[in-house]
Parts: structure tokens; C-alpha cells; sequence
């Protein structure tokens, strides 16, 4: 704010604080002209509206002067009066900058204890879980569920398939960086019946219920261009993202035609936020640690060994 | 007897019919809303019936249509009659009641279309907006022209509130609405960022410190004189808190915009007005509530004085919260909570629907040429039907509010949140389900008052044509 601007904010406050004490003053005092507080202003309208002139009740004029003495304290104090500081030097950022740093350090002994010790380890912990799970709570939980049970669109992740890959630096490597998940449109590339053709083999390889002869056709379509991510025997590819077709886990919707033809036809996009700048190494380690203490997610668990993911 | 020495209270009645309609519409539509907060189901998943669309067509429904109507209404019914005079412009006057019953009902298509401005209590968009202005201004001009037309030397309170009110919604409307549209429907406001929200939420706080207060402090200083029989308390007091009132209002926007961009010094402003807001509020508390001593015996057989001295009370008690409220530290607690549902609500259903019923009451029966409401015991039932209904309502909101605010900061050692958001979510079903059964209560009042208010039209044997009396020594 330039100094024009302050000197008319100022200018502007004082007046009608000034003003409101002058008011408040000027009439506090009896008036003049002799009249007591039971007669009437000597006023009438609509025949039977009248005024009284009672003097101004003394606890509401000190409360009113009393508001005003504190108002005034706290624009000496804080800012308020344009550009003028405030003799406390008190400003929102500072405070903000001053209670995280305070907090900080007091998580720091907390966190410091966690800090060298292997994801697995973690996820033995009770006490390190406990703070994985809080964490989870609140950043994770609005797209994968408290439980982590995820919804449509949004992976399932204490299952024992993985889209990335479930080992723990793996899961870590998801939270900290992130994912995007791309599957291009590809109605261009499928002409004719290609989109249909395909969605029915996708159906006969997770054995579900399908039209054969569509099927046979859309085969070595999906072996020549889909086959490039999800690989010829649709199993995915986890360095990609690209899901197992061939499983009953469904990042979308039930994995029914409709599902798959929306899905080749226009294409999906996931996102997974990078969580490292907002959550920091630690609470993202103490996070996936927790993940991989719900069980199936750990590689060595006897679930089979990572799977290639699924949708 | 010729035309100039009568009132003109056609439009008058206009205006108080329309009160009583949109009532009963703006306050259904805020039970449906009610209900959906605790049955989601209840959206139907019709888009035109969610919350998102109708929230907006109840604030505007109650607070411009209701709210407004009665403002209306009895601002014509007493300019006319404390200035001894007829209405000036008589045919804009009527302009006022189509013009503004349009606004309405454009309001009523366009906000389940999802056509918004996206401002909160400005919702309407840009063409609307003008039709609007246009009415305000046509207000204005009767108004102020009745005042300048006046046969009594002096200009009675009630004008001066009703007068105050009307200036400063057209100042507060047009500044915020400028918008440079791109068609019939879209436009952009001319303003950006915190300059945006600071101008938004100037005049958001005015909406209620002057359509909200000003106004219906208007009604109450012509009604419960009227009503009680009894001279107003104290005229210093109603200059003190007039002026003070109306330059303090302005300043007290920023507290909507505590903990955001907007810089500090407008924040401390903001709060430091809002504290200083109080008095002059309970100024106009003390004068109605000291204008019915010497009267109070009537509250056992008049229930329109108990309408009356309620609406007082929720007053004094909505201005006491407010400025608590606007305390940095109480709304680091309160704000985006229900708390906030249960203060607008304390000050909507409490002071402001209740002057209105309590004036509407009043002046029906002399507007139609009938001695008195058709049920006197309907309006005692209306009026404890309405105050359990609003007791259940903001105790409902108190508590779910502070329980939420409470929810959202608790911490763990860990520094994580305690609670995640649905958590309280779920806490505050029954609080929601309670705050239904309260508007409840309240929307069957204002039935109540509808039926009422037909059988007492219904005996009328024409409307009267009211000769203006002689001015008395004013």
C-alpha cells in the first residue's frame, strides 16, 4: 500500500472513531431545553407515535467507550492503521512461520526416531505404524478410503496388486513422486469394429462372458498394439502402470463391455500427487510403512510375489 | 374525499401477500436443504434439486424475496403515515412490486439452472442485477419522495432507518455486481483476488447490516411503539445509535476474511469495528425493549408484543455473538463451521422473521378493514411453534459448530489431525436431523400465518380507503 493509500486508511479510522466519541459525548449530556426524561419530545405521528428522551443508559455508554478504548489498544498494538506496524511487530506470515518452526522442532525428536530404520522394520513397529496410519488418515484417505480400500478410479491399496509394483521402495517411490497413469484413446487406431473386437477379447482374457468370433478377431489386433503396455498375454507391465487384464481387480468401474470399450475408446488418465514436498520424507516413509503393514502388500507375505498390477 | 388526501395502500397489500408467499416458499425450500444436509438421498440426483443450486435460491428467496417484501410493505405503510402524506410516485411504486415480484421469480428459474455469479448473496446474474438496480433506484425515488413531499417538520426515526437502509443496499449492490458480461447469462467481475473478496464480503456484511438491520430496525421503530401503545424510549438514543450504527457497519466486512490473503490491517479493522458494533446494536435492542415498560402486561394477552419483544431479544443476543464471533481467535473456531449457520439463522428466524410476522400481523387487519386477525389463539400457537423451532434450530447449530471446530484443530502428538473430515461429519447427523425438526416447526408457523392471514382477508367487506389524518403538532 503506498503512503497516499495508508494516510487515507488512517484518515478514515480516526475520523469516525473521533467522531463516534464526539457523538456519543454530545449527547450524553442533558439537554438543554429543560424537557425531563417523561416528557415528550413534543412530537406526534400517525396520531398516537411519540417520543420520550430518556438519557443514554450508563452501562451501554461506558460499554460503548470501553469497545472503543480497546479498539484503540489494539490498533497500537497490531496492524491496522494503513501501514503503520503495530508496536508488537506482530504479522500473520511471522506467526504462521514462527508456530511451524516451534512445531517442527518439537516433532523433529519424534520423527529423528523413525528416520534410519528399513520400511519393513517400520512396518513392525506399533509406534511407527500408529503415525503412518494418522498420516494416511489425513492425506491419503480422501481418494483411497480410511481403509485404504479405494474407490472407482482410485486403486485398492492393501490387496496384493499393485499397478507399480509392491515392493517397499517401490510403494515409497509412488507416495514421494507420484504417478501418472496413461492410457491413450485409441478408437483412431481401431477402425471399424476394432473397438468392439477388442473389448471382447479383454473380456474372454479375464474370463468373463464374451462373443467369440469378436473376440477371435480383436485377438491379434490387441497382440500387435495393446500388447505394447499390457503385453501380449494382457498380464500389464508394473514399470509402466499398464494393468494385469486377466485378473477380477478393476481400477474402473466392474470391468464389464461398457467399462472396457469407454476405456479404449477414450482413453484413462490417473493421477497419484507427489507427496514429497507437502509431506516430507518422513511421514511419506511412515505412511508406506503402514501400507505395507496391512498385510498382503508385503513381497515376502505368502501372496504370490509381485503382481504385474492390475487396472 | 380526492385520491391525494388518502393513502395508497394497494401496493401496501401487494407487498405483504408477497411476504407471506415467498415466506412460506424461501423457508420450504430451506427444509428441503435441511433434510438433504441429513439424507443426502434426498437430492434426488436431479441437478436442479441439489444443494449446490438451492442453497442460493433460499438465502435469496428469504432474505430478498421475504425479507424484502416486508421491507416494502411496511416501509410504504409508514412513510405515508409518519408524514402525513400520500405515496409520491405512485406509479413507480407500483413498478417496485412487479418489478421486484420478476426478480424473484427469474431468481427462482435461473438459480436451479445453475446460472450464478457465484458471489454469495449476490448470486443472481448480471441482468438481473440491472433489472435490480432498476427497482432500487424507482424505491428510492418514492421514498425520499414521500419524505421531500412530507406535511410534518420533523422526519421520524423509523424514516431515518428505512431511508439509511435503502441508499446504502444501492451503493453496496451496484459496487459489487459491476461485472463486464460476455452473454446473456455470463459476465466477469471487474474486480480480482483479495480485492474480489474484500469487496464481496463489504457487501455481504452490509446485506446484513443494512437489508437485515437497518431495515427491519425500521419496522420495529413504527410497529412496537404502534403495537405497545407506548412512546419510544429514548430519542438521544436512537441519534447515537443511528449514526453510529451505520458508519460502523461499513468497516465490519473483513471478518468474513479472517486467516486468509486479504492483509492484515483490513483483518484488525474488520474485527476492531466488528467489537465496536455492539453498542450501537443494543442501542436499538434497548430503545424497542424500553419502549414496552409500562406495557409489559400486554405481553399476557397480545401475542403480536411477543413477537415483538422476542425479535428484540434475538437481536441483542445475534449482536452480542456477532462481534464475538469477529474475534480473531473465537473465529479461528467458528468460521466455516455451523456455528456460522446457527448465528445468520439466531438473526434471520429470530429478529428478522419475527419483527416482519410481528409487523405483518399488525397492520393485515387495518389493511383490509378488519378489527383484528381472524385467530388471535393462531398467532399465540404460531408464535411458541416458531420460537421452539428456532430454540432447537441454533442450539443444534451451536453445538455441532463448536464440536466441529473443535474436531478440525484437535491434533495428534504426531502433529497429524485427530479426526478426518467425514468423522465429523458423521458426528453432526443428529445435530442436523434436530436443526430439520426446527425448521420444521418454524415453516408450520408461517403456515399457520398464511391461513390465518386468508380467513382475515377473507372477511374483509372490501378494502378500506384511509383519509390522512390532520398532522399533530410534528
Amino acid at each position: 500500500m503506498n503512503t497516499s493509500w495508508s494516510g487515507y486508511v488512517i484518515a478514515l479510522t480516526v475520523a469516525n472513531l473521533v467522531g463516534l466519541v464526539w457523538l456519543l459525548f454530545a449527547t450524553a449530556r442533558a439537554p438543554r431545553d429543560g424537557r425531563a426524561a417523561t416528557d415528550t419530545m413534543g412530537h406526534v405521528w400517525d396520531g398516537d407515535i411519540e417520543e420520550l428522551n430518556h438519557p443514554l443508559p450508563r452501562w451501554w455508554l461506558w460499554m460503548f467507550v470501553l469497545t472503543i478504548v480497546f479498539g484503540i489498544g489494539y490498533l497500537v498494538f497490531y496492524p491496522g492503521l494503513g501501514n503503520v506496524a503495530g508496536r508488537l511487530g506482530w504479522t500473520s506470515p511471522g506467526e504462521v512461520e514462527r508456530t511451524l518452526a516451534d512445531t517442527n522442532a518439537r516433532l523433529e525428536t519424534l520423527y529423528a526416531g523413525f528416520r534410519d530404520r528399513p520400511l519393513e522394520d517400520l512396518a513392525a513397529d506399533p509406534a511407527a505404524t500408529k503415525v503412518g496410519r494418522n498420516v494416511f488418515a489425513n492425506h491419503c484417505a480422501a481418494c483411497h478410503g480410511s481403509d485404504a480400500r479405494g474407490a472407482d478410479g482410485y486403486p485398492n491399496l492393501v490387496d496384493d496388486d499393485w499397478l507399480y509394483g509392491g515392493e517397499p521402495q517401490t510403494v515409497l517411490a509412488s507416495i514421494l513422486h507420484g504417478r501418472n497413469g496413461m492410457m491413450p484413446p485409441m478408437a483412431a487406431t481401431l477402425p471399424g469394429n476394432g473397438v468392439d473386437e477388442v473389448a471382447n477379447h479383454v473380456l474372454a482374457l479375464s474370463g468373463q462372458p464374451h462373443d467369440k468370433r469378436l473376440a477371435a478377431a480383436g485377438k491379434p489386433k490387441f497382440e500387435t498394439i495393446c500388447a505394447a503396455c499390457h503385453g501380449v498375454a494382457g498380464k500389464g507391465n508394473p514399470a509402466l502402470g499398464a494393468p494385469n487384464l486377466t485378473d477380477e481387480v478393476w481400477l474402473h468401474g466392474r470391468g464389464d463391455l461398457a467399462m472396457i470399450r469407454a476405456a479404449i475408446t477414450q482413453g484413462r488418465r490417473g493421477t497419484m500427487p507427489a507427496w514429497e514436498g507437502m509431506l516430507g520424507v518422513d511421514r511419506s516413509r511412515l505412511a508406506a510403512a503402514w501400507l505395507l503393514s496391512q498385510g498382503a502388500a508385503m513381497p515376502d507375505a505368502d501372496a504370490p510375489s509381485v503382481e504385474a498390477g492390475a487396472p | 374525499m380526492q385520491p391525494r388526501d388518502t393513502y395508497n395502500d394497494r401496493v401496501v397489500r401487494q407487498f405483504t401477500i408477497a411476504t407471506i408467499v415467498w415466506g412460506v416458499v424461501g423457508m420450504a425450500v430451506g427444509l428441503l436443504l435441511a433434510a438433504q444436509l441429513a439424507w443426502p438421498s434426498l437430492n434426488f440426483g436431479v441437478p436442479w434439486l441439489s444443494y449446490g443450486r438451492l442453497r442460493p435460491l433460499h438465502t435469496n428467496a428469504v432474505i430478498f424475496a421475504f425479507g424484502g417484501s416486508g421491507l416494502f410493505a411496511t416501509a410504504y405503510y409508514v412513510v405515508q403515515r409518519t408524514c402525513h402524506v400520500r405515496l409520491f410516485a405512485e406509479k413507480l411504486a407500483a413498478f417496485t412490486f412487479w418489478g421486484w415480484q420478476l426478480a424473484i421469480v427469474l431468481a427462482v428459474v435461473t438459480l436451479p439452472l445453475g446460472l450464478t455469479q457465484g458471489k454469495e448473496y449476490a448470486e443472481l446474474i448480471w441482468p438481473i442485477d440491472i433489472l435490480i438496480a432498476a427497482v432500487w433506484v424507482a424505491y428510492a425515488i418514492v421514498f425520499f419522495g414521500t419524505i421531500a413531499t412530507r406535511r410534518v417538520k420533523h422526519i421520524y426515526v423509523a424514516n431515518w432507518f428505512y431511508g439509511g437502509f435503502i441508499l446504502a443496499v444501492a451503493v453496496l449492490h451496484i459496487v459489487n455486481s459491476i461485472a463486464i458480461p460476455v452473454s446473456l447469462t455470463e459476465s466477469y467481475p471487474v474486480y480480482a483476488g483479495a480485492v474480489d473478496a474484500m469487496v464481496q464480503w463489504w457487501y455481504g456484511h452490509n446485506a446484513v447490516g443494512f437489508f437485515l438491520t437497518a431495515g427491519f430496525l425500521g419496522i420495529m421503530y413504527y410497529y412496537v411503539p404502534k403495537q405497545a401503545q407506548r412512546p419510544i424510549y429514548s430519542y438521544r438514543l436512537s441519534v447515537v445509535h443511528f449514526w453510529a450504527l451505520i458508519s460502523i457497519y461499513m468497516w465490519a466486512g473483513p471478518h468474513h476474511l479472517h486467516y486468509t490473503a486479504l492483509p492484515d490491517w483490513a483483518q484488525s479493522l474488520g474485527m476492531v469495528f466488528s467489537l465496536i458494533l455492539l453498542a450501537p446494536s443494543w442501542g436499538g435492542m434497548i430503545n424497542g425493549i424500553m419502549t414496552l415498560s409500562g406495557a409489559w402486561h400486554k405481553l399476557r394477552t397480545d401475542p403480536i408484543l411477543k413477537f415483538m419483544i422476542v425479535s428484540l431479544s434475538f437481536y441483542g443476543m445475534a449482536t452480542f455473538e456477532g462481534p464475538m464471533m469477529s474475534i480473531k481467535t473465537v473465529n479461528a473456531l467458528s468460521h466455516y463451521t455451523d456455528w456460522t449457520i446457527g448465528h445468520v439463522h439466531a438473526g434471520a428466524l429470530g429478529w428478522v422473521a419475527f419483527i416482519t410476522i410481528g409487523a405483518i400481523y399488525s397492520m393485515l387487519p387495518r389493511l383490509y378493514g378488519v378489527e383484528r386477525m381472524h385467530s388471535i389463539k393462531a398467532i399465540d400457537a404460531h408464535f411458541w411453534i416458531a420460537t421452539i423451532g428456532i430454540v432447537l434450530y441454533i442450539a443444534a447449530m451451536w453445538i455441532a459448530g463448536v464440536m466441529q471446530g473443535l474436531m478440525w484443530r484437535a491434533t495428534n502428538p504426531d502433529g497429524t489431525l485427530t479426526y478426518t473430515f467425514i468423522e465429523s461429519v458423521r458426528q453432526t447427523y443428529p445435530y442436523y436431523v434436530t436443526r430439520f425438526v426446527g425448521g420444521l416447526l418454524f415453516l408450520a408457523g408461517m403456515g399457520l400465518m398464511a391461513w390465518n392471514a386468508w380467513k382475515t382477508i377473507a372477511q374483509s367487506r372490501g378494502v378500506p380507503v384511509v383519509r390522512i389524518p390532520a398532522p399533530a403538532h410534528a
